[in-house]
């Protein structure tokens, strides 16, 4: 076998292309569609830079084969409002820059869900992206302030 | 790298019966860690089972929970009842990776990759829970504690996939899982444990200090019996009876004995006899 037609929904548009079987969704993304916002970091689905939604949920896209996409629904931080960093930057929570895109990505989701922090916290929730300057604080602040909240709250440990 | 697209249950059970050495893949989040860099990995044929609908929900029978044979960590999450009824499946999803990897991974993955280091595999096996597989020949049920016969050695023959898993409703009276890891999230297990009390008895299930995740039969007896321990060392040559753990990149034997002995004393000190 050498390519396989996927067809699914990208960012609100159909796209319909041809792939090679080994292709991941990151690969898919950045190299055939050139939507380079997403980052590849580690490939072993640690970190998180390459965080894009399918069916609405924040996946690994370095773990998930091209193959499987036909019928769903993938959206990028391409899809994103830019106000949507507004807060981020107020917070002080981006320095380099390479987990931003996957950072944001979670956090929005965390913004469009709420609900999610009857069980959970905003730090469970952003667990699964890793950053390696912030220290994580402003990045806490950031989504707090995001969902409504103080955007402090983590500071009084 | 050959992918089978199947649309059906029927169709992947008849694919996988024909290719005797195809991958099934689901969430892919064991198969596709460092995918790009082990072109070795690529040269199998794989069934994708994204597509079976029939193994997507979760549900309830008047005595049992099923989960489907694609069923995610983040599905048990959100289900209410789950959080009420086997709130381990809970404690245990939430710490597998993070969200991203529980919208992906699924509890039959976590069986059949065979981690001795699984957080599924563990509370399931706590609560008595039972493999289905099926295959164009029929279905068979397998007890998830007599599943694994050694490491990655288990009873799934290649043509037969996970469809479900029955966990058995029932009262428990006692039950917690722990999980020691190097960070409280994206962690691999250096030690887990899940302990339940029914009235079918003690259950205590070990992972990450032996070739398989076990159950602890002398540990259970001990509990049953009420026998008197005094100190985390006099669980010591029970937990020696029970498991068999190494030295690797995560642990040494000697720390993971000693966890395993301490959050043991610990967790169940009101059931220790005197």
């Amino acid at each position: 076998m050498t390519t396989l037609t996927v067809a699914f929904t990208l960012n609100g548009k159909p796209v319909s292309l041809d792939v090679a079987p080994a292709d991941r969704l990151l690969d898919t993304l950045r190299y055939q569609l050139g939507l380079t916002g997403t980052k590849e970091g580690c490939g072993e689905g640690e970190c998180g830079a390459c965080t894009v939604y399918l069916d609405g949920l924040p996946v690994d896209s370095c773990l998930v084969p091209t193959f499987q996409m036909t019928g769903r629904r993938v959206e990028t931080i391409e899809s994103l409002d830019a106000r949507s960093l507004a807060a981020f930057e107020r917070c002080g929570a981006t320095q380099c820059g390479a987990c931003t895109p996957g950072v944001v990505m979670t956090a929005w989701w965390i913004r469009e869900h709420p609900d999610l922090l009857g069980s959970h916290t905003v730090r469970e929730l952003m667990a699964g992206n890793l950053c390696r300057c912030t220290g994580y604080d402003g990045i806490i602040d950031a989504v707090t302030e995001a969902v409504g909240g103080e955007g402090r709250e983590n500071r009084k440990r | 790298m050959n992918v089978l697209l199947p649309d059906t249950l029927p169709q992947a059970l008849e694919l996988l019966s024909q290719n005797g050495d195809a991958v099934p893949m689901a969430g892919g989040t064991d198969l596709m860690v460092h995918w790009h860099v082990r072109p070795e990995a690529h040269q199998h044929t794989f069934v994708d089972l994204s597509r079976l609908e029939a193994l997507k929900p979760l549900s309830w029978t008047a005595d049992m929970l099923v989960l489907g044979g694609l069923t995610t960590y983040w599905d048990v999450i959100r289900d209410e009842r789950t959080r009420e009824e086997f709130p381990l499946l809970v404690d245990a999803a939430r710490q597998v990776g993070a969200i991203q990897i529980q919208a992906r991974g699924t509890w039959a993955g976590n069986i059949v990759n065979a981690s001795p280091a699984a957080d599924g595999v563990p509370v399931l096996m706590a609560y008595d829970a039972i493999v289905v597989l099926e295959s164009r020949r029929g279905r068979e049920q397998v007890p998830l504690d007599r599943f694994y016969s050694g490491y990655k050695q288990m009873r799934r023959r290649p043509d037969e996939l996970i469809v479900a898993i029955h966990v058995p409703r029932r009262r428990y009276s006692y039950q917690v899982f722990e999980k020691v890891g190097s960070r409280r999230a994206q962690a691999i297990a250096k030690v887990g444990l899940a302990v339940t009390r029914s009235d079918a008895g003690w259950r205590v299930v070990a992972a990450s200090v032996a070739p398989t995740i076990r159950r602890c039969p002398t540990v259970e007896r001990l509990l049953e019996t009420g026998a008197a321990v005094a100190s985390p060392s006099d669980l010591l040559p029970a937990i020696a009876q029970d498991v068999a753990p190494i030295d690797d990149i995560r642990s040494t034997a000697h720390y993971r004995t000693r966890v395993m002995a301490r959050l043991l004393y610990h967790d169940l000190r009101d059931f220790w006899g005197k």
